[in-house]
């Protein structure tokens, strides 16, 4: 069951991301992109990671990619001619995105059936979560702390300098893009 | 046990966000496709969390928040090339040529 | 005692060698000319002015040299060694199995020639300060000519072929010097460069012959050569060392092939053609034949080819000497003449007489080339007095100087007679004793006789010349002009005095080695069988004695009288006009009169087709067109392409900084997934 939800929503992301790509409108692309990004995010419930998945509809689809409209409307970009790059774009991109895809595949078709012979025990889609010791670990703790109480005190503890140090990237990324962005005074 | 598929999908992802990249002039199409990228990077670590832990969790929520850091300053640098050039064509904006 | 602190470190080499008091100083001998020559270049340079410092400095080296020699000469002889001295100045390359030190070897042939060096060097330094007096360049002078005393040393006492090669191109080196001493007019330094040239074509000879030696016997100082030579060496290695060295001799000393520098060196001051181009350091090929006599011996053509060109040279200069009018370029064939002697006296293995003959020639041709400069001193300063320009070397322009200048007249007779072979003076004793070896080898080798008459032909040749060039200098008419005459007198005395012990030496000098129906003992001959035997033991020869010996010396002295007589009389027979108004040469005389042409051949097969493959191959299509143009340039032109081909990438389209970089990724992956 959770399988076939997995490859309903697999397939909608996939389908999305393609029309994203496509799309000759920008807001359009945006749309597409908008619905990938929704796509994944239940994916992301359906993997246990339900924190991840809030944040991504929240933060990504929601804040991000608002964003990204709000420039597109600022530019006026409604209907143009289409960007899509000629002959030669197209090869370059067919051959290269054919290597890339021919090298994840390989990579992924390499590693999973190792992933999968370190499973001792053949448990359905959610149980082989106790498989591994990293992955027991998040069962525990969500079953102890919840899901937030699960995330929270590594983030506070272990990763507390990148956490710190994100807030002043972000404190950067506001300041830049005030100063880039504004008119000459 | 999702983690094959999971892992399978970030890959297909991933490829459509670098035909994008490289199939599109317009510079906020493409800043879009590269976002598709990170995205699928993103499921890519999450799938994995049941190998690796709550890090790769974490990971995924750092990603996230340079991604928004990140889009808001290139957003704002798109802007301003718009202001100079009025358009936002790539093939335009080539002062860096040597 | 300070001195015994300024001993240097020795090495006894040869059994039982104990070095003595003056021997370990013979180093000083090659230090107190190599001072002078610092001493006087830094007046050269600072105070050129300071004649008397340099007139006490120059000559006052070479007598305290002389001095030491003396010493070293008394002490070996009260004590003589069972074998060379060796005295190891510092260890100088030692590389893997090679083992070269500075040494010097004292052994009675370096001796000989140590005093000869020093001592008619001495004489001629006094000379010079006479010579060279009013010439602005007194103190460079006296420095180049100190180098070369040092580096003579250096060659003569040299214990190893690589010391002896440092003095073999240091007195090179102070050929060009001085030869090109006055090197403001052109012909001088080209002079100078042939000199060098032709040198230079003997050093590498050299240096092949001592490569070859190295292979082979696996040693180069001359105790551990001549020891394994015996057994190291195959005849056919043995002669191509020394035909290498031959090379180099005859570079050196002035023999066919390469005896071209000589006549043109006369263009430096006299006092150095009578040092180096007549006493010492063309000499320095005949001591290096008997020094490495051992290896002669064990190469029999070799030996025979040195005898074939010092015969041919001996007479071949004799010709040429008859129809030259420059009085130094008579003495100068004459000494290529008399060089070929020597060398056909080394080559047939007579290495005592070849020494004997080369000490009495340093006597009597430095006298000669002396008196030829009191000579030309004295006309160039009756020419300068009326400003003429005539040329006071031109015999055509002298005669009859005998009223004038009496004192060198007759010391220069002496010196006549004793080149021409008249006893008793020197040279009779020395070339008499060549021609019996050359008709002792006979016996062997019936080519020795050919060789004989060749040299007897010269003998006579020489003869005729040398009474030539006295008619035609101090007898006769006197053609230098009316104005000139009132200024003629005689040289000074700083020049005519050590004429007069030069005049002593080769009037007497035959002393040094009498043969037995003189009533002699020899002495020169047993002085050097130590070094000698060696060789001479390979080879015996057995000279002619009895009546043989009394009609060879007979026959010779008659030729040399008869010869000088011609010579006299066929000057003096029809009259002779100075030199500008003389009428040109004809017929055979003018073949002589051009020396045989060889320059002008040497010229047209060697030196042009070699200025032309440097010009037009070497210079145009190597160096410019494929190092300039080809690898320089083109590296430029390409290095530039490649650049442009390269800032094309920049493009600043992000799109393809893009795909660039998808490449990049797509490698990077490849690789990991490796």
């Amino acid at each position: 069951m959770t399988e076939t939800v997995f490859y309903v929503f697999a397939a909608a992301a996939v389908i999305s991301a393609a029309l994203c790509v496509l799309q000759r409108s920008p807001i359009g692309a945006l749309i597409w992109l908008v619905q990938a990004m929704l796509a994944l995010g239940a994916i992301f419930v359906l993997l246990d990671a339900q924190f991840i998945g809030v944040i991504q509809i929240l933060v990504y689809a929601g804040a991000i990619m608002v964003l990204f409209l709000f420039i597109i409307m600022l530019l006026n970009m409604g209907r143009t001619t289409s960007d899509i790059r000629g002959p030669a774009g197209i090869a370059a991109t067919i051959v290269l995105a054919g290597l890339i895809a021919l090298e994840l595949g390989g990579l992924w078709a390499y590693s999973t059936p190792r992933i999968g012979r370190e499973v001792r025990a053949s448990a359905g889609f959610i149980e082989a979560g106790k498989a591994f010791a990293g992955g027991q670990a998040v069962q525990d703790a969500t079953a102890a702390h919840g899901v937030v109480g699960g995330i929270a005190p590594p983030l506070f503890n272990e990763y507390l300098v990148p956490f710190e140090v994100t807030s002043i990237l972000l404190l950067a990324a506001i300041v830049g893009a005030v100063v880039l962005a504004k008119r000459k005074v | 046990m999702l983690l094959g598929p999971a892992l399978g999908l970030s890959a297909m992802l991933f490829t459509i966000g670098v035909a994008g990249v490289l199939l599109r002039r317009n510079a906020i199409v493409l800043f879009m496709c590269v976002e598709l990228m990170l995205n699928a990077v993103n499921l890519a670590f999450v799938a994995l969390a049941q190998v690796y832990g709550v890090g790769a969790y974490l990971i995924a929520f750092f990603v996230m928040t340079v991604a928004a850091a990140e889009a808001a300053v290139g957003l704002a640098i798109i802007l301003a090339v718009f202001r100079h050039n009025q358009s936002i064509d790539l093939q335009n904006i080539n002062l860096l040529h040597g | 005692m300070t001195l015994s602190l300024l001993a240097v470190q020795v090495a006894e080499q040869a059994p039982g060698a104990e070095l003595g008091a003056a021997t370990r100083l013979a180093w000083l001998t090659i230090a107190l000319p190599l001072l002078g020559f610092v001493l006087n270049g830094l007046i050269a340079i600072v105070r050129p002015q300071a004649r008397r410092l340099v007139s006490l400095i120059g000559p006052g080296v070479l007598f305290a040299a002389f001095a030491v020699a003396v010493a070293i000469f008394l002490e070996v002889r009260a004590h003589p060694p069972d074998g060379p001295l060796i005295l190891t100045l510092w260890p100088w390359l030692h590389v893997g199995d090679l083992r070269i030190d500075l040494a010097l070897q004292v052994d009675q042939l370096s001796i000989a020639m140590l005093l000869v060096v020093t001592g008619v060097g001495s004489l001629i330094h006094l000379y010079s300060v006479g010579y060279m007096g009013a010439d602005p360049g007194y103190a460079r002078y006296f420095a180049y000519l100190n180098l070369f005393v040092a580096f003579m040393l250096v060659l003569v006492l040299g214990a190893n072929f690589p010391v002896l090669f440092i003095g073999w191109e240091g007195v090179g080196l102070c050929s060009y010097l001085l030869i090109g001493f006055w090197f403001s007019d052109k012909a001088n330094a080209d002079a100078g460069k042939k000199a060098f040239l032709a040198n230079r074509v003997g050093d590498f000879g050299f240096l092949i012959a001592m490569f070859i030696l190295w292979q082979t016997v696996g040693a180069l100082d001359f105790v551990t050569v001549f020891e394994r030579a015996p057994g190291a060496l195959t005849t056919a290695a043995a002669t191509a060392i020394t035909l290498f060295l031959l090379l180099g001799c005859c570079g050196k000393s002035a023999q066919i092939p390469l005896y071209v520098w000589l006549p043109d060196a006369m263009a430096g001051p006299t006092p150095v053609s009578a040092l180096i181009h007549a006493a010492t350091m063309v000499t320095a090929g005949v001591y290096l034949v008997a020094r490495t006599g051992v290896l002669f011996a064990l190469a029999p053509f070799t030996g025979l080819l040195t005898a074939g060109i010092g015969a041919l040279t001996a007479l071949f200069a004799a010709t040429i000497g008859l129809r030259q009018y420059d009085i130094k370029k008579v003495l100068a064939y004459s000494t290529i003449s008399q060089l070929g002697y020597m060398f056909l006296c080394v080559g047939l293995g007579a290495y005592n007489v070849g020494l004997f003959h080369l000490i009495t020639h340093a006597f009597f041709k430095a006298l000669l080339f002396l008196g030829a400069g009191s000579v030309i001193y004295v006309l160039h300063e009756a020419y300068h007095a009326t400003h003429s320009h005539e040329d006071a070397q031109d015999m055509r322009n002298m005669g009859g100087l005998k009223q004038w200048l009496p004192v060198t007249c007759g010391l220069m007779w002496i010196a006549t007679l004793a080149i021409a072979g008249v006893p008793p003076f020197a040279g009779f004793f020395s070339k008499d004793e060549i021609l019996a070896a050359t008709f002792a080898r006979g016996a062997e080798q019936p080519i020795y006789y050919v060789f004989y008459a060749m040299a007897t032909v010269a003998a006579f040749l020489t003869a005729v010349y040398m009474g030539r060039l006295m008619a035609m200098t101090f007898h006769g008419e006197n053609r230098t002009g009316e104005a000139e005459r009132s200024h003629l007198r005689e040289a000074p005395a700083v020049m005519t005095a050590p004429l007069l012990v030069l005049a002593f030496l080769s009037a007497f000098g035959g002393a040094l080695n009498l043969p037995g129906f003189a009533g002699g003992k020899e002495a020169l001959d047993h002085w050097l069988e130590p070094v000698t035997h060696a060789a001479a033991a390979m080879h015996p020869l057995a000279m002619p004695t009895g009546t043989t010996e009394k009609l060879l010396i007979g026959g010779a002295v008659l030729l040399s009288a008869l010869g000088l007589w011609v010579g006299f009389r066929t000057a003096l027979g029809r009259p002779i006009l100075p030199a500008r108004e003389a009428p040109p040469e004809t017929g055979f005389a003018r073949v002589l009169y051009h020396k045989y042409y060889v320059d002008e051949i040497y010229n047209a097969l060697l030196v042009r087709p070699l200025v032309w493959l440097s010009d037009k191959v070497l210079w145009r299509a190597v160096d410019q067109a494929l190092v300039d143009g080809l690898l320089v340039n083109g590296g430029v032109v390409g290095s530039r392409w490649l650049g442009a081909l390269g800032s094309r990438i920049q493009s600043g389209q992000l799109g393809l900084y893009v795909l660039l970089f998808l490449v990049g990724a797509i490698w990077i992956l490849n690789t990991i997934l490796r």
